[in-house]
């Protein structure tokens, strides 16, 4: 059995009928990640022996009978921007190179508590900014249904090892379709929750006010078993927002009649791959049949959307990277005359091309002089696109869209282009910028065989509508039992 | 010429919570370096700020005794800058919605009262301190006073004079202090002012350029710096030059003040709203409860001693300026018949000794009630005032109970005719000169004697038993 190919709960099912052990398991996903790392590239660290340690000790738990969570004994993998205590967390950069925490991500925590199994630490655009996956100081993450082309990004590395079962599923982090893009391009289910949904403690901030992490798996199911794990209050986070959230799996259910979905007509306009666009219409011809009320709608201010999140996320981005400095730990610079030069040489050798891009269109944003014109500017389309939204969401339950205006693309094709690469965020950064929850699942593939993604959008903290939408799609398609041969 | 000297204050008040404003960490003062730390105050990958409620309440409780209106609905924001003191490179402070605003303090300078203007209030962390270690080549940092939490109180330009400057900052002071939100330590750095000074021609309504003292921490060095300041700027102008808006810092043991470098004041802070915090949102209940906690303040205690004790004006000003203070006097009336004297005891010799030893009234070392005590052996004639004082200074060194003293030291006033008789005759016998003086009408040669006489008793005669038992004697 291809245990690398299963789902987190079928995996349950098999730890706890004694078929398969945690070691087992815990050693053939090890064994995977040798067989296809060299090739895929999706971790920056393997923490072999914690990952074995661990499973011997749940292995002791499942073989005294106790009652374990649903998740308990599963390889999994995060994205390195989520700090592990005693494991290195680099956010893909030189300047975090050698920066091990001394305190867990609550997000690790919990999953901890839910006796997961770390397998390591997952490959990123650095500082999380990029959608290729290009960005990493450390390595190029491939494609795996094609390794010619990148996993998107820029949780690149989670979803990469999802899809070619380096991991059974993996945490990502989403600014603006860091989770939902890769999720697309690798052909995985991916979800960026309700902002405020999951805390942020522990995970390296790129853009504060637009950061969220979430779960990237290889069904519905597992989604909904892992937000179960990851969601809920936290005194550390304050920006966690204090509601109960309900037991996702009940929302697994095989139904969406009269459910209302809105098309927006300007994620299907101009600008869309034609085959990205036939699969994602297809998808609402599926929803019709049975008995969902598909119909097309509007996002007025989408064109805004773009300018407004590179202007608001920057802007957070040269604030929040201003602390790797050189003077408290990680890189510094071997030579410098004095505290400007140590400031200046250190960050010019620790940072990479876009992460200093991104912090010089974010200082320049909150200049005096330019900080009405740019920061308040973008923060008014903000409540604009929020108003768009809200509008919407009064006629329809949810939303549902392209992913990217393409399939995966060549490495090394859009390296050099900025632009392009920040246009194709345009069907997700709404979204971010919303602070709405947003599911990514397979819904077909290109002529070339690349994976695209259906993207649903919900309101606030309405994840469980999204996990049903999905699920009856999922079992009345089945692209997601479709596996890259690798 | 004649100038006006216009002056706008900004004091910084370090908290006193017993946690720092973001995170669990103690706020104690001193400590091992890096001993009050956490990944969240040094600024570590990842971490996230909550906010500590206890600072919000001493801030409001700071605006309310200042008179400012409190806004319910107020956010932080950070300020951006690179500096090894500063963990983060931003520090989180409030820039257009602060918790406070427009409010103000009475002051009163030569018989004069005025209210001095309060632009605002805001809540702000601190940062840490670098040390320049002699024995290490290069500077280390001591991150135990980052994210303790301050209040910045920023003044209207309402002060014309160094000593209208020096009086504020004392009322503040006295304010915080009875509000118990600051323990106001300066020489610890825990309130601290920086003083934006300007002059102008008499009679002029448009200000001058000013300029900015950064980090005054005595009331001796916001005084002189001032009036250094003012100096400079007349003279600049006198001499037909130009007032450079500028910061600058004033060197307390030269006395002279400079210019800091314009890299250090080229400065764009790049405000923008705190992400990783939410608004502060302070509720009609939780405001009336936070108004509820209020004590009673400077003025209303100075009012109350005046009429409830009878005290002049100046004693009540006096012994309510502080509150460690006041509450000595309160302790120390309490069942004491002669309040007026307790008073005198306290802004006499009290007030010298404390100053003499550097040392706030809660630092003496008795109870109250022992002043009392004092006063009263003095009206029941037990001791003279002399004496008095002699106890006073023992109970300072021992904290010994004044009766006490006075018993182990054999200090009581002699009274008993037969033996003081046998002193004045002694006395007599001694200065026959006196004696003859004063037959020959001179009466100072009267005093004289029983100068000697309370001499040889050494202090501890009745002086009147003295004064009667003399003139006898001389008059027979």
């Amino acid at each position: 059995m291809k245990f690398y190919e299963l789902t987190a709960h079928e995996l349950s099912g098999l730890l706890r009928s004694r078929k398969l052990g945690v070691v087992e398991l815990t050693q053939a996903y090890l064994k995977r990640i040798d067989e296809v790392e060299s090739v895929v590239g999706s971790y920056i660290t393997v923490s072999r022996a914690e990952a074995l340690k661990q499973a011997e000790k749940l292995q002791n738990e499942f073989d005294s009978g106790a009652e374990l969570p649903p998740l308990a004994g599963i390889p999994a993998g995060i994205k390195d921007n989520m700090c592990t205590e005693g494991i290195p967390t680099t956010c893909a950069s030189k300047i975090l190179s050698d920066f091990v925490p001394p305190y867990n991500a609550t997000v690790v925590e919990k999953l901890a508590e839910q006796k997961t199994v770390l397998l390591g630490k997952l490959n990123m655009d650095e500082f999380a900014m990029g959608g290729s996956t290009e960005n990493s100081y450390f390595k190029q993450t491939r494609n795996p249904w094609n390794t010619e082309r990148v996993p998107g990004g820029s949780s690149g590395g989670s979803a990469a090892a999802v899809a070619c079962g380096e991991a059974v599923f993996a945490l990502g982090s989403d600014t603006g379709g860091s989770i939902r893009q890769p999720a697309a391009f690798c052909g995985v289910v991916g979800m960026k929750p309700t902002y405020g949904a999951v805390s942020r403690y522990g995970l390296v901030a790129f853009a504060s006010s637009l950061d969220q992490i979430g779960p990237l798996t290889k069904d519905i199911t597992d989604c909904a078993l892992v937000l179960n794990a990851i969601s809920g209050h936290d005194k550390m986070d304050s920006t966690s927002a204090p509601v109960k959230h309900p037991d996702y799996t009940k929302a697994l259910v095989n139904d969406v009649k009269g459910m209302r979905i809105g098309i927006p007509k300007e994620y299907i306009g101009e600008g869309i791959n034609e085959e990205v666009k036939k699969a994602i219409l297809d998808a609402a011809e599926v929803y019709t049949k049975l008995g969902a009320i598909c119909e097309e709608c509007t996002l007025p201010v989408t064109e805004y959307a773009i300018p407004a999140y590179y202007l608001v996320s920057s802007a957070e981005a040269s604030s929040n990277l201003a602390r790797f400095d050189g003077i408290k730990y990680g890189y510094r610079a071997e030579k410098y005359t004095d505290l400007l030069d140590l400031y200046k040489q250190t960050r010019s050798e620790g940072f990479g091309p876009e992460v200093k891009r991104r912090i010089m269109l974010g200082t320049y944003a909150l200049s005096s002089g330019y900080y009405d014109a740019y920061y308040k500017k973008a923060l008014q389309v903000r409540t604009l696109i929020r108003k768009g939204f809200d509008e919407a969401f009064s006629k329809f339950d949810l939303i549902l869209g392209p992913t990217a205006p393409t399939t995966a693309y060549k490495i090394g094709e859009k390296a050099d282009d900025p632009l392009a690469m920040y246009l194709g965020d345009i069907y997700t950064v709404s979204v971010n910028i919303a602070g709405l929850p947003g599911l990514v699942l397979p819904c077909g593939f290109d002529a070339e065989g690349m994976p695209i993604g259906l993207q649903l959008i919900g309101k606030p903290y309405d994840e469980s509508m999204l996990l049903r939408a999905g699920y009856t799609f999922e079992q009345n398609t089945g692209y997601h039992l479709s596996r890259p041969q690798i | 010429m004649d100038y006006e000297i216009v002056m706008g204050l900004e004091i910084h008040a370090e908290l006193s919570t017993k946690s720092k404003i973001y995170c669990g960490c103690s706020t104690e003062f001193g400590g091992e370096p890096n001993t009050h730390c956490c990944p969240i105050c040094v600024g570590m990958p990842g971490v996230l700020p909550v906010l500590n409620k206890s600072v919000v309440e001493y801030a409001v409780k700071a605006g309310l005794a200042m008179d400012c209106n409190i806004l319910q609905f107020s956010k932080q924001d950070r300020k951006n800058y690179f500096y090894p003191d500063l963990p983060k490179a931003y520090q989180v402070s409030q820039f257009d919605l602060p918790l406070c605003k427009g409010g103000y303090v009475e002051i009163e300078t030569g018989g004069v009262r005025k209210k001095v203007g309060i632009t605002r209030i805001h809540i702000e962390e601190d940062a840490g301190k670098l040390m320049h270690d002699e024995w290490e080549t290069g500077t280390l940092v001591d991150y135990n006073r980052c994210g303790v939490p301050l209040i910045e109180i920023v003044s209207e330009p309402d002060m014309r004079s160094p000593e209208e400057a020096k009086a504020f900052v004392e009322n503040v002071k006295s304010i915080l202090e009875y509000l118990e939100v600051c323990d106001c330590k300066m020489q610890e750095g825990s309130l601290r002012a920086d003083v934006n000074l300007s002059v102008r021609p008499v009679g002029s309504t448009a200000f001058g350029t000013r300029t900015e003292m950064k980090n005054l921490n005595s009331f001796r060095s916001i005084l002189r710096s001032a009036e250094n300041e003012a100096r400079r700027q007349i003279s600049e102008i006198e001499d037909g030059g130009r007032i450079i808006q500028e910061t600058r810092r004033w060197d307390d043991t030269k006395g002279y003040s400079y210019a800091m470098r314009s890299k250090e004041e080229a400065h764009d802070y790049r405000y923008f709203p705190e992400p990783d915090l939410v608004p502060i949102v302070v509720d009609d209940e939780w405001l009336g409860r936070i108004r509820a906690s209020l004590p009673e303040l400077p003025a209303a205690r100075r009012e109350r001693y005046i009429r409830e004790f009878n005290l002049p004006e100046y004693d009540a000003a006096l012994l309510t300026s502080s509150k460690r203070l006041a509450d000595f006097f309160e302790d120390a009336i309490k069942g004491s018949s002669n309040i007026k004297a307790v008073s005198n005891w306290i802004m006499g010799e009290m007030m010298r000794i404390l100053k003499e030893k550097e040392l706030e009234a809660d630092a003496v070392p008795f109870p109250g009630h022992y002043l009392a005590q004092l006063v009263s052996l003095i009206d029941k004639g037990t001791i003279s005032g002399t004496i008095a004082r002699k106890v006073f200074e023992k109970m300072f060194e021992s904290g010994k109970e004044p009766g006490l003293i006075v018993k182990e030291e054999g200090l009581e006033v002699v009274n008993d005719e037969g033996a003081l008789s046998a002193i004045v005759r002694k006395i007599l016998d001694t200065n026959p000169q006196s004696v003859a003086d004063f037959k020959s009408g001179k009466e100072k040669a009267f005093g004289f004697l029983v100068g000697q006489a309370m001499r040889e008793m050494k202090g501890k005669a009745d002086p009147q038993t003295i004064n009667k038992l003399l003139r006898e004697e001389l008059e027979n």
